[in-house]
C-alpha cells in the first residue's frame, strides 16, 4: 500500500508538473490579453514534433533547446500577424482566430508527420531506473522532466517578481496604457509574453512527447484538463494555476490507484432488483471515473467559488 | 462535379442490373485512421489495398475490379453510421470494419435496418477484428459476417492454455471499458474460476477506450497486487503504452494477451525485456511452419512494409471472391447466401468454416509468444530482432461454442 502511495505521489506530481509548463503560459496570456488561447495545447503538439525531427536530425539536448525556441517564434508570429491584427474587433474574434488556429495546427501536423503515433524515444543517455522503491523501478527520464518543471516555475517566478521586465510585463498585465504612455512598447511585451507562454508549452511538449505519445490528436487529449486547471487555480493567477496543476495531477492518478466503488462500501445491492442502471452505478469504481474527476472539479469550483482558488475576478 | 454526381446518382437506379456487369466492386473500410486507433487503422487500410490489388492482379471478382474506400470513423458509432452513409452512397454494396466492438454493433445495427428499408440494395458488412460475442449471439444479424475468433473463443482458447502452467497464482485483469473490454473480464473471470478455481483474481481494472496516455498509475496498482500474470484485451495504442510504462517500472509478469502484436507493441515488449513471457491469441503468426503463408507474409512486407497482422482480413477477401463465384453473382443477397456454411482453406494452413447459425467464421487458433528467435523462425517485428514463437495450436472444432443467436433470414 505504501508503495502504491509513493509512486502514485510521484506519478502525480509529474504530471502535476507537466500540466503546469503548460498552464503557466496559458493563464499569464489570458491575464494580458483577456483571450482564452485555444490554440495553447496544439504548440505543446508543435513542441513534442519539433522535438522529435530535431532530435533525429541533430540530436536530443540541442532539440530540447531548439525546438521550444522554434515555437516560441510561432506563438510570436500569431501574436504579431493574427492576434494583433484582430484584437480591435474584440475579444471574439480574437478567441475564434486561436480556435481555428487549433485546428490548423492539428490538419498541418497530420498532414506532415501522419496521424499515427511518431517513433519519439527517451534519449539512450536517460533510458535508465534512476532509482528504485519498494522493488519498483522510478524512470531517470521522468525524474529529469520533474527537474526541468520544477526548473522552469523558479525561473519563471524569479523573472515575473524580480527583474525588470518582470515588473514591466506585470504592470502591462493590468495598466497597459499607463505603461504605454512610460515610454514602454506594450505590444512588444505582448508579443513577448506570447511567445514565452507557447515556448513554455513547446518545452513541455518536447519532454512530454517521449513519455507519452507523440501523435496529431495529443493536443485535444490535454487541451481540455488544461482549461480546467486555470479556471481551477483562478484564471490569471500562476500560483493558483501551480496549485491546481498539482491537485488535479494527483487527483488524476490517485483515482486511478483507488478501487472503492459504492458496492465495496456499502456492500451489494439486494440481488432482487436485478440488473439495471441503478447496479451498474453501484458498482462503478473510482478507478473508473478518473478521467471524468478534473470536470467535476470544474463544475463545483464554478459554483463554490467562481474566480477560481487564487483569481481575483470574476468571469 | 456535384451537378454530374448528382445526375449519376439519379441514373444508376433506372439503369437497374444493367450497370452492375462494369460495376466496381466497392467496399466500404470504415476503421479510424486518424486519433488514438489511427495506428491500427492505417495497418488495416493497406492491408485492405494490398488484397485488393492482389485481387485485381488476377481479374478481380467474377470480371470486377475491387476498390477499398477508405472512411475514417474516428472510432466513433456514431461517426461510423455516417461513413456507412457515405459509402452506400458511393455505390458500395459491402462495408468491412474491425476496430471496437462497438462501432460493430452500431454498423451491424445499421445495416439490418438500411436493408429492411431498401430491399434491392442490401448491404453487407464482413467484420474482420470486432470481437464481441454478442454480435454472434443475441445480437446476430443475417446481413453480418466476422472472420475474426470471437472474444468467448479466444478467451477459452488462451484459459486452456493457462490452465497448463501451475506457475500461475495471481492473476490481474486490465481491459479497455466498453463491450468488449468488459466481455474479457467477464468471461476471463467465468472460465478461470472453472478452470483454475485455485487461481486469485488480484485485480480487475476498466480504463478508458484510446484515451490514455500515461499508463505508470495502474501499472503501480499491479506491481501492488502482487501479480504474476496479468490478462489484458487492450489493442493500438493502449497495449504497447500500457507495456511502455511497464517497460519502465520494471514489472515483470507474465502477459496473456488479444493484441499484443498491434503497431508499437513488439517495440514496447522489447523494452520490458520479457522473453517469451508475453502471449498472443490469433489466427496465424508470421512464424508458422506453413510455406504459403511464411510466401505471403514476405511478399506483403516487401510491399506495405508492415508485418501482416490481419491473416483474417486474408481469409475474408479471398472468402469474398470464393462465394461470388459460388453464387455467381456480386449481388449482396447471393453472396450471402453463397458465404453461409461455406468451407474455406484459411492463409495459415487447415480448413475453417462460416457456420450459418450465427455467421461466425471458425478456424485453427494459435498461442504464440514473442522473444528470441530460432533459425526456423525468419521473421522479427518492429526491427526489434524479436519475433512470434508457436506455443500451442488449438484446431477448428475446438473453438466451436455455441451460438444462442435466432437470426431472422430475408
Amino acid at each position: 500500500m505504501l508503495e502504491l502511495i509513493v509512486i502514485s505521489t510521484l506519478n502525480g506530481v509529474l504530471f502535476g508538473m507537466l500540466l503546469f509548463l503548460l498552464s503557466s503560459g496559458l493563464t499569464v496570456i489570458f491575464s494580458m490579453m483577456g483571450v482564452l488561447n485555444f490554440a495553447h495545447a496544439s504548440f505543446y503538439m508543435l513542441g513534442a514534433f519539433f522535438g522529435y525531427q530535431l532530435t533525429k536530425w541533430i540530436g536530443f539536448w540541442p532539440a530540447l533547446v531548439l525546438a521550444p525556441l522554434l515555437v516560441g517564434a510561432v506563438g510570436m508570429a500569431v501574436e504579431r500577424y493574427g492576434l494583433r491584427n484582430t484584437h480591435k474587433h474584440g475579444h471574439v474574434a480574437e478567441l475564434l482566430l486561436t480556435f481555428g488556429l487549433a485546428f490548423a495546427i492539428e490538419e498541418i501536423v497530420s498532414m506532415i508527420w501522419g496521424k499515427s503515433p511518431v517513433d519519439y524515444r527517451v534519449p539512450a543517455a536517460l533510458d535508465f531506473p534512476a532509482f528504485t522503491i519498494f522493488s519498483t523501478n522510478y524512470p531517470a527520464y521522468k525524474i529529469f522532466m520533474l527537474a526541468i518543471s520544477v526548473l522552469i516555475f523558479v525561473a519563471l517566478l524569479i523573472a515575473l517578481k524580480r527583474t525588470r521586465v518582470g515588473l514591466i510585463v506585470q504592470a502591462a498585465l493590468t495598466h497597459p496604457h499607463m505603461v504605454g504612455h512610460l515610454g514602454h512598447n506594450v505590444g512588444q511585451v505582448f508579443m513577448l509574453v506570447f511567445g514565452v507562454g507557447s515556448a513554455l508549452a513547446g518545452l513541455a511538449g518536447v519532454i512530454a512527447g517521449p513519455a507519452l505519445v507523440t501523435q496529431s490528436d495529443m493536443a485535444a487529449l490535454l487541451g481540455p484538463i488544461l482549461f480546467v486547471v486555470i479556471v481551477f487555480g483562478g484564471l490569471g493567477s500562476l500560483p493558483g494555476a501551480f496549485i491546481a496543476s498539482l491537485f488535479i495531477g494527483l487527483v488524476q492518478t490517485f483515482a486511478v490507484a483507488l478501487n472503492g466503488s459504492l458496492a465495496s462500501t456499502f456492500g451489494p445491492l439486494d440481488p432482487s432488483i436485478g440488473p439495471s442502471v441503478l447496479t451498474d452505478i453501484w458498482n462503478v469504481t473510482i478507478a473508473q471515473i478518473a478521467p471524468v474527476l478534473p470536470y467535476v472539479l470544474l463544475v463545483v469550483i464554478l459554483i463554490v467559488r467562481p474566480m477560481g482558488l487564487l483569481g481575483t475576478r470574476e468571469t | 462535379m456535384l451537378k454530374i454526381t448528382r445526375v449519376i446518382a439519379l441514373a444508376l437506379p433506372m439503369l437497374g442490373g444493367a450497370a452492375y456487369a462494369q460495376e466496381t466492386i466497392k467496399i466500404g473500410y470504415i476503421d479510424p485512421l486518424s486519433g488514438g486507433g489511427a495506428s491500427v487503422g492505417e495497418g488495416g487500410l493497406k492491408t485492405f489495398q494490398y488484397l485488393a490489388d492482389e485481387l485485381n492482379a488476377k481479374g478481380g471478382i467474377l470480371g470486377h475490379k475491387v476498390e477499398i474506400i477508405p472512411l475514417d470513423n474516428k472510432t466513433n458509432p456514431q461517426e461510423s453510421l455516417i461513413q456507412a452513409q457515405k459509402a452506400i452512397d458511393a455505390g458500395a454494396h459491402y462495408i468491412t470494419q474491425g476496430n471496437g466492438s462497438s462501432v460493430g454493433a452500431a454498423l451491424a445495427d445499421f445495416v439490418t435496418k438500411h436493408n429492411t428499408r431498401n430491399p434491392g440494395k442490401e448491404v453487407l458488412y464482413f467484420n474482420y477484428a470486432a470481437v464481441d460475442p454478442s454480435m454472434t449471439n443475441e445480437k446476430c444479424s443475417f446481413w453480418h459476417f466476422r472472420w475474426d475468433a470471437n472474444s468467448d473463443v479466444k478467451m477459452e482458447a488462451l484459459t486452456n492454455y493457462m490452465k497448463g502452467n501451475a506457475a500461475i497464482k495471481k492473476v490481474y485483469l486490465i481491459n479497455q471499458d466498453y463491450s468488449f473490454g468488459q466481455s474479457v473480464r467477464t468471461q476471463a473471470r467465468k472460465m478461470l474460476g472453472e478452470k483454475r478455481p485455485d487461481i486469485q483474481v488480484v485485480g480487475d481494472e476498466l480504463h478508458p477506450l484510446l484515451k490514455v496516455t500515461d499508463f505508470s498509475p495502474y501499472v503501480a496498482k499491479i506491481k501492488a497486487s502482487g501479480a504474476d500474470s496479468v490478462v489484458t484485451g487492450n489493442w493500438g495504442q493502449d497495449f504497447a503504452l500500457l507495456l511502455k510504462a511497464a517497460a519502465d517500472a520494471g514489472l515483470k509478469v507474465n502477459w496473456y494477451t488479444y493484441y499484443a502484436g498491434g503497431a508499437g507493441g513488439p517495440t514496447a515488449i522489447k523494452q520490458t525485456g520479457l522473453d517469451h513471457q508475453v502471449f498472443q491469441i490469433s489466427e496465424g503468426i508470421p512464424n508458422s511452419d506453413n510455406p504459403a503463408a511464411m510466401e505471403f507474409e514476405k511478399a506483403f512486407r516487401a510491399k506495405v512494409g508492415l508485418s501482416l497482422w490481419y491473416p483474417r482480413a486474408v481469409n475474408e477477401m479471398r472468402m469474398f471472391k470464393a462465394a461470388a463465384e459460388k453464387a455467381n453473382s456480386i449481388d449482396p443477397v447471393k453472396v450471402a447466401a453463397a458465404l453461409e456454411d461455406l468451407k474455406f482453406d484459411v492463409l495459415d494452413g487447415g480448413s475453417g468454416v462460416m457456420r450459418k447459425d450465427d455467421h461466425q467464421f471458425f478456424q485453427p487458433i494459435y498461442i504464440s509468444s514473442f522473444g528470441t528467435r530460432s533459425e526456423k523462425e525468419p521473421f522479427d517485428e518492429e526491427n526489434t530482432g524479436w519475433g512470434w514463437r508457436l506455443a500451442a495450436k488449438i484446431d477448428t472444432p475446438q473453438t466451436m461454442l455455441p451460438t444462442t443467436c435466432k437470426m431472422t433470414r430475408p
